[in-house]
């Protein structure tokens, strides 16, 4: 256990006070939110004592909302207003939900993502992820006794574009600042990793209440790379519960239920596959709206042979990032189990025999992601000690490419790529004369976009008029460490340019997060100008922070009149701070950014220079 | 703007030739890329996260480039001015043709059967047999005999797209 560090009277421990930040698992079915205290990571628990926060939110008539314990016992008297597994709609299509006729949902197919009719109104799948989210910012602020300085969020590593972005956007309704989203099964490897000290190759095997994600790792010298990751978005233990639900119908031949009582049922259904872990018999016994009785057993052995498929079309994934590292099941030093979905026996069992070796199961499942964030959070705060200079490398989980003639994908950046990233290309004009391009950009490992998701449409005008295949347009993609991609696209001979961040085709417009934003300060839980002045002074003062420490460490790389310059910029970002108009010290955040700018370019090649000095050329030469 | 001025092997600290231990390519990138990482400057300015995301990306590719064998040796071919003429020059001798055709067949036939052991068994194979292909390709390179190097690159090329046939192959056979 690592010792607590107690510092000379009078002294300060670190040159600036310690950044609350948070770790927080968005989960299918639970939420966590998890911090570092005193040098170790812990989940943060509720008044009542409980870590997990459930993933379910009910809207009220009036306008209220219930979010977790409250909500999860009311769904069943409520299914349509009680929204469960948000996730899985998050970055989503009508079209992509599958079997919409099962849930109890009134489905609103808008253009984008899809939305929910509720009785509070018409709600998108973000701003029900962001009420979980309030709910645990609340939880970590009174618990922490302050403002955060900002979250690490955990995605499943198999989320694509449109998905991650959601997420972002949830997060930014909520009101957090987000330091970095993060893969959950990575984050899980941080947990572990760091509590053993291991080098190698490792698996992470998450199967969590809605997605599977499964990552390939290999840990050396502090250094978590991660060499591939596959997964299956729509597969998790929701899919597990709803077979046994199928089952349970067939048994007690019932005819078609109301949404009561499949919320009924299936609540039965979660509750017997958990009984199931730990015992051979579960009973399921409810009664129905109808008056009518159901009592079923189902014994262990059933219930695996019922969802065996489900297990096994967790191995296909398993075997594909084997085979994108390069390495076979016996090169794997260790499995890592996390997600609740992990208890169940029958999937230990099949993990165990495809890797040939007992998995690890020493972190709690349904905490490791969570608590893997929160030390993250609190190294990307900047609290970073010496004793946790590690870095992280994760890729993409999914090719990105563009559209071209014929309905076919040219893929830019393949799967797996370490991020960030970026690569261009250049296409070409298909008519003679054409002055516009379409950029459709998708993701995906198939030929044919319709096979693809579709992430971002956007055009490039004003080509000069030109013989088909004169044209030079060179399209870049480039995907950031959260794994978010932007496209720009400029034509080379005109110099004609155009550029997106990919707002996803299910994603939302800044205009609809505005909207929304507004539509929660309606609801008078928070005041707009009391928290845009906040974010605005917590921005300032980060600003200045950054800028000041940068310049006791490499001013020296400035001319005079470019250290002038910056002083001037700063002093007036330290009025503005001071002051109580948000504008102001935005505009006065955007100029110290904008001046600074050729001196982060300075610092970073230095940075680079220091990185290589000391070592030659020559001690490799043997 | 960052400076792009160094070539890969510059950068990396590494002798510009092919045969380079693996690990010291990754200990370079490690450390390097432990400076100048986004996650190193969470908390810093817009400039600087934007400058460290430019570099960042610059040593992934830098990376990538140095990590694959037939990457590298054409980024060093390209270094030294060598065209590999990988699309005009397709002349090659009628024997390895004659290999090319057998391994298309190959992989056609367990793509059509939509079997994934074959394929993934072809996979193992490829890369056993390519083997010798790329110790002969360093020994060229760094003997300075381009010419020869760039006709093996031109071979190796073959290899690759085949490989990438059956990756695709893999794709469409798991669904």
């Amino acid at each position: 256990m690592a010792l607590l560090q107690i510092s000379e009277p009078g002294e300060s421990p670190a040159p600036h006070a310690r950044r609350l930040a948070v770790g927080i698992d968005l989960g299918t079915t639970n939420s966590l939110v998890a911090t570092m205290r005193n040098s170790i990571a812990v989940v943060l628990n509720d008044a009542d004592g409980n870590a997990l926060l459930p993933s379910v939110v009910r809207y009220l008539a009036g306008g209220g909302v219930h979010v977790g314990y409250p909500a999860q016992a009311e769904q069943a008297a409520d299914p349509h207003n009680t929204i469960v597994s948000v996730k899985r709609f998050m970055g989503r299509g009508l079209k992509d939900v599958a079997y919409p006729e099962n849930t109890p949902y009134r489905f609103v197919d808008s253009p984008g993502m899809v939305q929910l009719r509720t009785a509070a109104g018409v709600k998108s799948p973000v701003e029900v992820s962001a009420e979980i989210l309030r709910v645990l910012k609340r939880r970590a602020e009174e618990s922490l006794g302050g403002d955060l300085f900002g979250a690490v969020i955990t995605v499943p590593a198999y989320f694509d574009d449109a998905q991650r972005q959601a997420t972002k956007d949830a997060a930014t309704l909520a009101g957090l600042n987000v330091l970095r989203l993060l893969n959950e099964p990575t984050a899980a490897a941080i947990a572990y990793g760091l509590d053993n000290a291991s080098e190698g190759i490792y698996a992470v095997y998450d199967l969590g209440g809605g997605t599977f994600d499964l990552s390939i790792l290999k840990l050396t010298r502090g250094v978590f790379e991660v060499l591939a990751t596959s997964g299956d978005a729509a597969l998790g233990g929701d899919d597990f519960d709803h077979r046994l639900f199928c089952w349970v119908i067939e048994q007690a031949r019932l005819a078609p239920l109301s949404p009561e009582d499949t919320r009924l049922l299936l609540t039965h259904a979660r509750a017997a596959k958990e009984y199931l872990t730990g015992h051979a018999e579960a009973r399921i016994t409810a009664t129905l709206g109808s008056g009518e009785r159901v009592d079923v057993s189902v014994t262990r052995r059933e219930f695996w042979d019922m969802t065996r498929h489900l297990v096994q079309k967790t191995l296909a994934p398993t075997r594909k990032a084997l085979r994108d590292a390069g390495l076979a099941p016996g090169d794997v030093k260790g499995v890592v189990m996390v997600g609740g979905a992990t208890r169940m026996p029958h999937v230990q069992q099949a993990v165990a025999d495809h890797f040939k070796q007992a998995p690890l199961n020493n972190l709690d499942p349904d905490k490791v992601v969570a608590l893997g964030a929160a030390i993250q959070a609190n190294v990307l705060a900047g609290n970073r000690g010496a004793e946790e200079d590690w870095l992280l490398l994760d890729v993409i989980p999914l090719s990105l490419g563009l559209e071209t003639m014929g309905g076919l994908v040219e893929k830019i950046i393949p799967r797996n790529s370490t991020i960030p990233t970026a690569r261009a290309q250049e296409f070409t004009t298909f008519k003679d004369g054409q002055t516009a391009m379409v950029i459709h950009a998708v993701q995906g490992e198939r030929e044919l976009v319709s096979d693809c998701r579709s992430l971002a449409r956007f055009e490039l005008r004003g080509i000069p008029p030109m013989a088909a295949g004169a044209a030079r347009i060179r399209v870049s993609f480039q995907v950031d460490a959260d794994g978010l991609l932007s496209v720009s696209a400029r034509e080379s001979t005109s110099g004609v340019a155009a550029s997106i961040a990919v707002k996803p085709s299910y994603g939302l417009s800044d205009d609809d997060i505005t909207r929304m934003l507004r539509d929660s300060f309606d609801h008078a839980r928070d005041d707009v100008h009391v928290r845009a002045l906040q974010e605005a002074r917590v921005e300032g003062e980060r600003m200045l922070a950054a800028v000041e420490s940068a310049l006791a460490a490499d001013g020296d790389l400035l001319e005079a009149a470019e250290r002038a310059a910056i002083d001037a910029d700063l002093a007036a970002l330290r009025a503005a701070v001071a002051g109580t108009d948000h504008r102001l010290t935005k505009a006065a955040v955007d100029r110290v950014n904008r001046v600074s700018e050729p001196f982060a370019a300075r610092r970073m090649d230095r940075t680079v220079k220091r990185a290589l000095a000391g070592r030659s050329v020559e001690a490799f030469s043997s | 703007m960052i400076d792009l001025s160094r070539n890969h092997f510059e950068l990396f600290g590494l002798p510009a030739r092919f045969a380079v231990p693996a690990d010291a390519i990754e200990r370079s990138y490690h450390e390097i890329q432990g400076r100048v990482h986004p996650d190193r400057y969470a908390d810093a300015t817009d400039a600087e996260r934007r400058t460290a995301m430019q570099w960042a990306t610059h040593v992934n590719e830098a990376y990538a480039t140095l990590r694959e064998p037939l990457k590298r040796a054409r980024y060093l071919l390209a270094l030294r001015g060598v065209d590999p003429q990988i699309e005009t020059n397709t002349a090659m001798p009628a024997e390895f043709l004659t290999a090319q055709m057998e391994w298309r067949e190959a992989v056609e036939e367990a793509a059509l059967a939509a079997d994934v052991d074959a394929l993934d068994h072809l996979l193992a194979r490829l890369r056993r047999d390519t083997h010798a292909e790329f110790d002969a390709l360093g020994r060229e390179l760094d003997e300075g005999r381009d010419a020869e190097a760039a006709a093996s690159v031109r071979r190796l090329m073959f290899y690759e797209k085949i490989q990438e046939d059956i990756g695709h192959a893999i794709v469409a056979a798991e669904g």
